[in-house]
């Protein structure tokens, strides 16, 4: 399968992105930059952590106008898979693709190390391979991955299962102390309602190989290859082919 | 024309920074500050002949761009000529 990574001025886990999916899973990978508007026949699309457009204003603000952005509302309305990770998750948050908004951390402290977090969902297509309640042991590193949504929204989030990931302990018990940057009910990732598009702050892509010192992030990647051969959570050959996912105007190469 | 943008968090959103500077203010020895809110302030230099395309133009930025509804809210001010 193919993945694309898109890469925005001050995306600086791109390359980890493309590295787990290209050379750790073998698949094929291709770097998007953010003026395109072709995300070239991707199957999945994954948007990396860094600090695009320097973080200013409000992290990922900025980055939900550029061009290639149309594309992925496009290729995330029909159902196919998009993963935001870390400031990709901030992105799919300001660009209204996920509820809600990040807000400084507690204690205004860059968090910078491996937490664990405790899979809440089995049914996305990022999270498929894992088990429920699996724990996965993966490096956070923000100053804003404090998540916040109204109440009303919170409850839709529950009512819906939109919960992928919470932060947990090694044993998977969710508590206060173990949430390290003050999100709401412990929150580190979270599903679109259609449930093909996935957030969080934690970065699997650094944690693919043991050498790294977890490769409990590989799950994440193995979950979307399986969706992909099962033929789950793809886009319509038909809209892809039709042009479909390009932005309309002219398509760059 | 000028406006001026103010954007601060909504009051029931928690402002981590706010608390940090009111808190630092309290060891500082001014106990009679009792609480912070930190916002964003924007000056924005408009073509508008009309204070009131001026107010409609900086409303629409500050929608589509200085503030996220979720969590903040705004306050515009224009300059009268």
């Amino acid at each position: 399968m193919r993945f694309a990574v898109i890469v925005f001025p001050g995306s600086n886990c791109d390359h980890d992105a493309h590295h787990a999916a290209k050379e750790v899973l073998g698949q094929e990978a291709e770097f998007v930059w953010h003026k395109e508007t072709d995300l070239r026949g991707a199957d999945a699309v994954i948007l990396p952590g860094g600090f695009s457009h320097g973080d200013y204003l409000r992290t990922g603000a900025i980055a939900r106008f550029s061009p290639v952005m149309d594309a992925v509302k496009k290729f995330a309305a029909a159902g196919g898979p998009v993963l935001g990770i870390c400031n990709g998750f901030q992105i799919l948050l300001e660009a209204g693709l996920l509820p809600g908004a990040m807000l400084r951390n507690r204690g205004l402290k860059f968090r910078c190390e491996h937490v664990h977090v405790r899979v809440e969902q089995t049914d996305t297509p990022f999270t498929l391979a894992c088990r429920q309640h699996q724990v996965l042991r993966m490096p956070i590193a923000h100053g804003e991955g404090n998540y916040f949504t109204t109440p009303d929204e919170l409850r839709k989030l529950e009512q819906n299962r939109q919960i992928v990931f919470r932060y947990a302990d090694a044993q998977g018990e969710v508590s206060d102390e173990a949430n390290p940057n003050g999100s709401i009910q412990s929150i580190a990732g979270i599903c679109s309602e259609q449930r093909n598009v996935v957030g969080l702050m934690p970065h699997p892509e650094r944690a693919c190989e043991l050498s790294l010192g977890s490769a409990d992030g590989l799950v994440m990647f193995e979950s979307v290859v399986k969706a992909h051969a099962a033929g789950l959570f793809a886009v319509a050959a038909s809209v892809a082919k039709a042009g479909a996912l390009t932005a309309a105007g002219s398509a760059s190469s | 024309m000028r406006a001026r943008v103010f954007v601060t968090l909504k009051p029931s959103v928690f402002d981590p920074q706010g608390k940090t500077i009111v808190d630092a203010l309290h060891s500082l020895g001014y106990g009679g500050v009792e609480d912070v809110r930190q916002g964003k302030y924007f000056e924005l230099e408009l073509a508008a002949d009309s204070s009131d395309k001026a107010r409609s133009m900086a409303s629409e930025v500050a929608d589509k761009l200085l503030a996220n509804p979720v969590i903040e809210s705004y306050r515009i001010e224009v300059e009268g000529k």
